[in-house]
């Protein structure tokens, strides 16, 4: 039987949460970044020992298996040079070209590199933390991406930390094209809880000419990501709504599981 | 020394959800974190008062969704909820046997998902669901019916470590010694 007492604490705690989740958006971001600041030791506590255990591992590593190492990275070094070299030559012809047509000149991309310092502890969205924040410049919808393609967009900046809303969250959708002759475009959006490898292509048409190990880049549209940077490859297709529309799943290009680091871009 | 065992258990819950945000192992390996705050509650609510299960509520709710997507307080009130109703049938639950232990952290880890993510589509939020959500609950449910036991264990030993007991008064009274003669 619920006593007098526990009927109060009950009626307090309701009233908090009820307070708490009523909050205006912006009140209760500040809340969350005030709390969350509470962690801040312990992210140096966390990354001083991540570093300790990397300078254990370093120390092991034989001497031979270094230098062959930093052979192969030399010679990676000169491959993307000359790579770098040739892709100078075609931006500058590019930039001639919209210059005779009268289009608007391309930006370079800029780009900082961040550090995942946390993850999601809940398991029905996907983000993670990064350690750049508005004082880096940082603010809400960048996109997030790695070497290998896209991650995700900034959803939340606080001054030292930001949250990065990961591609497969539900609140992460992303305008993409699908790279082949009919350049059919859709939605990406979530595949399932347990599918972190994978999304979904949803939005396209009925007639969408897809087929496996198709590339997929964002389409440009939306105004939140540049176009041509790569999602993934199309893995299956079918069709749904009775062949209405045609749905498809897509293989991300980054590994999210396996996020260190992450370029966050800036337009 | 009751303030001891509410800073003791204030203080787990914080490294539980430091825990739960920076290190990922277990999400690898079985497709879903463990969530370590219902096993503390149901620890608060069979061996400390009301006043610690509303604060480790309070506190481990707010901490967990300031390090999360979530709205910020939806994970309190799942937790109280599930704290007060271990609390109220307390007399009734053998706490000090392991089978008790595991089966209340088992329903507890299920039940705090489960309300939680009842509270958010209330709230009009569109969390990641589907088939893989019932593993998730699973994996939470033995995570938590795993780590139920060892808290107890864990918050016994560091009583019987750091908290001080006085020694118990001896029945013995000299002065009430029956003294026997040599026969």
């Amino acid at each position: 039987m619920l006593k007098r007492l526990h009927y109060i604490v009950l009626g307090l705690v309701v009233l908090l949460t009820l307070v708490i989740l009523n909050l205006p958006s912006q009140t209760s971001a500040r809340f969350k970044l005030g709390i969350g600041s509470l962690f801040l030791p312990l992210f140096g506590l966390a990354s001083s020992s991540q570093h300790l255990i990397g300078a254990a591992g370093d120390a092991v590593v034989p001497r031979r298996e270094l230098l062959k190492l930093n052979d192969s990275l030399r010679r990676e070094n000169q491959r993307l040079r000359l790579q770098a070299m040739q892709a100078q030559e075609t931006a500058s012809e590019n930039a001639r070209l919209r210059q005779l047509v009268g289009w608007q000149r391309q930006a370079p991309w800029k780009i900082k590199l961040a550090k995942v310092v946390l993850r999601e502890p809940a398991n029905w969205w996907r983000t993670v933390q990064i350690d750049l924040g508005s004082r880096d410049g940082l603010r809400v919808n960048l996109p997030v991406l790695t070497t290998d393609g896209l991650v995700g967009r900034i959803s939340s900046v606080s001054l030292t930390r930001s949250q990065v809303v990961l591609l497969g969250d539900p609140n992460c959708k992303v305008s993409a094209r699908v790279e082949n002759e009919a350049r059919d475009t859709g939605i990406i959006g979530p595949s399932g809880p347990l599918d972190t490898e994978f999304v979904e292509l949803g939005y396209l048409s009925g007639n969408a000419n897809l087929k496996p190990a198709q590339n997929v880049v964002t389409s440009g549209e939306g105004g939140i990501f540049p176009p041509g940077i790569p999602i993934g490859k199309v893995v299956d297709v079918q069709a749904a709504d009775y062949g209405l529309r045609t749905e498809a799943r897509v293989k991300l290009a980054a590994n999210l599981n396996a996020l260190g680091e992450a370029w966050v871009m800036f337009p | 020394m009751n303030w001891l065992n509410t800073a003791f258990v204030l203080g787990a819950a914080f490294l539980a959800v430091f825990w739960e945000a920076a290190f990922s192992g277990v999400r690898y390996l079985a497709g879903a974190q463990i969530d370590l705050l219902p096993p503390l509650m149901v620890y608060a609510a069979l061996c400390t008062g009301l006043t610690t299960v509303t604060l480790l509520a309070l506190c481990g709710g707010l901490w967990f969704d300031s390090l999360s997507a979530n709205p910020l307080g939806v994970t309190v009130l799942p937790l109280f909820a599930i704290g007060l109703a271990i609390h109220l049938k307390r007399e009734l639950i053998l706490r000090d046997q392991t089978f008790a232990r595991v089966v209340l952290g088992l329903g507890a880890s299920a039940a705090a998902p489960m309300l939680t993510l009842l509270l958010l589509l209330t709230m009009g939020q569109a969390p990641l669901l589907g088939w893989g959500t019932l593993w998730q609950l699973v994996v939470l449910s033995v995570g938590g019916a795993i780590a139920t036991p060892i808290c107890f264990e864990l918050f016994g030993w560091l009583q019987r470590t750091l908290v001080h007991h006085g020694a118990t008064e001896t029945s013995f009274r000299p002065d009430r010694e029956i003294r026997r003669g040599k026969l």
